[in-house]
């Protein structure tokens, strides 16, 4: 399977990473270039193969629904690009 | 006073025991060590001033004969780990300026056990890279220079290889007397391997990844790079434990490692699989696996072939998992809550201009092929078959094992290390192909250890690699003691980093 520039620039706008015009045929090859590495994936045989969850089997530990972590404001915005009264800013995203 | 960075880690241990110096006098010959050593790029950010804080705290213990396994023992930490207070990049400029309020669980118990911390080991940008070009802080130059066909040293640029180059540069150049590492697909081993070092990556859930950057998380362990087997085993007994911040953490009382080193290998059967006997491996790297084979069988050890047939896919499996895993983790760093931020028209212009702006090229790449094999209609074609290939990969070690296999050993890489700028710069899959004996591992979640067992014909060090049952890292210490043992001593070139 190979992808079209089009369908780079659709990747680009999922993945929410900016590509410019210039950059777009060079991706698309090296996007090439990997789907055509794990394209010998398709002769493997999976029928009836569970795909892997764990090394060793092993039940997930819980524990109970409760509190306890909070009131770490000051934590939580340290590193905050942009940040005021005790909340991120963000553009406006309603218009 | 002899040269304290020339001490391995156990050395340096029982010279603090015995009192023959002090944590202050050893941690201050590796501070002025790695300040000469600029040149080499090992560390993003050096913490002098905490390590020295650290080593006088350590002091106090030890003049009380008190304090933990590390105690005063000067590490370094790949950038990779959270560390409260301290800048934390994974070596991408997205995170650049960014201050962990938090303490990896990891480096949390190394400081429990008494470590000091001599800074932050640079790395391939969000450990992507098996040559640590891909950082934005700049390649780390390996210590070891190539020989020419004459005989005569280049000064061409070896890469310590990635993604954990920083850690191995460091551990070999004696910037360090260890260091903590991280391995996705071969990032602890390939890059001991190219520089002579030991490197393990335990068993999957062994270490806690909590508070460490995430790349792959079914795939990323933490573990050790060390110069001596011995080393890696102590420092992995610090670094590994239960978590209950990491859901996938190993619930069983982590082993003292270091009483395997030097246990007898006899009688174990090693597995010697012959899908990894690659059609054009070179005629060196198939002679040292070859003489790693005699020199287990002179120890005791028992050797059979075994298969392992679906070998061959697992690389390219590994190309769908890792990106797959690593487009949704890194959907955080979007310019709202830390790291860089580039302004734009609205909202999802500021998200497409950071992390345009904000990641490498590599890491762009990456989130891209993730981004496509994970969307509408790709999701079973691509993802899901990728971890049924693993079911399949993981059986194949399953049924070894079950038939008596203790390990299994094979060579680290296909090639010793190469120059800067020789390899992948047209065709990334050139570049992954470094990880062709190592991935399997992260595929199947065991453990690995690297281990240097002889030099290349142009001067450069080589390793075997021992794969090991799930949570059997000890026999792995014990049969990598015996490689170190038989192999001939590595010495690394005089120095000329300063």
């Amino acid at each position: 399977m190979s992808v079209d520039l089009a369908t780079v620039r659709r990747i680009a706008h999922l993945a929410r990473i900016s590509v410019s015009a210039d950059e777009a045929p060079h991706l698309q090859n090296e996007l090439n270039a990997i789907l055509g590495f794990v394209e010998e994936l398709n002769s493997v045989d999976v029928e009836g193969v569970e795909p892997m969850t764990s090394v060793l089997p092993m039940r997930m530990k819980k524990r109970a629904d409760e509190i306890t972590d909070g009131d770490i404001v000051e934590k939580v915005l340290a590193n905050a690009p942009a940040r005021e009264d005790g909340f991120f800013v963000v553009p406006k995203v309603i218009e | 006073m002899t040269d304290l960075t020339r001490l391995t880690l156990a050395q340096a241990r029982d010279g603090l025991k015995a009192k023959s110096f002090t944590s202050v006098e050893l941690t201050q010959a590796h501070i002025d060590a790695v300040a000469r050593a600029k040149q080499l790029n090992c560390y993003i950010v050096e913490t002098p001033e905490k390590a020295l804080a650290q080593a006088k705290a350590s002091d106090a213990k030890l003049a009380k004969a008190e304090g933990g396994a590390l105690e005063g023992l000067p590490l370094g930490i790949k950038d990779l780990y959270c560390t409260e207070g301290v800048q934390t990049t994974a070596g991408s400029h997205i995170l650049e300026g960014f201050v962990p309020q938090y303490e990896s669980t990891v480096t949390t118990n190394l400081w429990r056990d008494g470590a000091v911390m001599l800074g932050k080991l640079n790395l391939d940008e969000f450990a992507m890279g098996s040559s640590n070009e891909t950082s934005y802080f700049g390649p780390v130059v390996s210590p070891w220079r190539r020989k020419g066909a004459d005989g005569k040293i280049s000064d061409a640029k070896i890469v310590p290889g990635g993604s954990s180059g920083g850690s191995s540069a460091a551990v070999a150049a004696h910037l360090c007397l260890g260091a903590t590492a991280t391995d996705t697909g071969g990032s602890i081993r390939q890059p001991a391997a190219f520089t002579g070092t030991v490197g393990i990556k335990p068993t999957y859930g062994r270490c806690s990844r909590w508070g460490i950057v995430a790349f792959a998380s079914s795939l990323d362990q933490a573990g050790p790079i060390a110069r001596t087997v011995r080393d890696a085993a102590i420092l992995l007994r610090s670094m590994a434990g239960h978590d209950a911040k990491d859901t996938t953490s190993f619930d069983a009382p982590v082993p003292d490692y270091e009483k395997s080193v030097g246990a007898s290998v006899k009688g174990k059967v090693i597995g010697i699989p012959k899908e990894y006997r690659l059609d054009g491996m070179s005629a060196e790297i198939a002679a040292l696996w070859d003489q790693g084979v005699a020199w287990l069988r002179a120890a005791g050890a028992e050797i059979r072939e075994i298969s392992l047939p679906h070998t061959r896919h697992a690389l390219p499996a590994y190309y769908i998992v890792a990106p797959a895993e690593a487009s949704s983790n890194l959907a955080r760093y979007d310019g709202i809550r830390y790291g860089l931020r580039k302004t734009g028209k609205d909202i999802a212009d500021l998200y497409e201009k950071t992390r345009a702006e904000g990641f490498g090229k590599e890491v762009r790449r990456r989130i891209m092929i993730g981004t496509y094999v994970l969307s509408a209609g790709y999701y079973d074609a691509y993802y899901l078959r990728a971890q049924k290939i693993r079911t399949l990969i993981k059986r194949d070690f399953d049924l070894a094992y079950a038939a008596g296999v203790d390990a299994i050993l094979t060579p680290a890489t296909p090639s010793p290390a190469f120059a800067q700028g020789e390899k992948g710069s047209s065709d990334p899959v050139e570049m992954y192909l470094n990880d062709v004996f190592t991935v399997t591992v992260n595929m199947a979640g065991l453990p690995g250890l690297v281990v240097p067992a002889g030099m290349s014909s142009d001067g450069l060090p080589l390793g075997l690699q021992l794969i090991g049952r799930p949570f059997e890292e000890e026999t792995l210490f014990s049969l990598g003691e015996a490689i170190e043992q038989a192999a001939p001593k590595i010495v690394l070139p005089e120095s000329w980093w300063g």
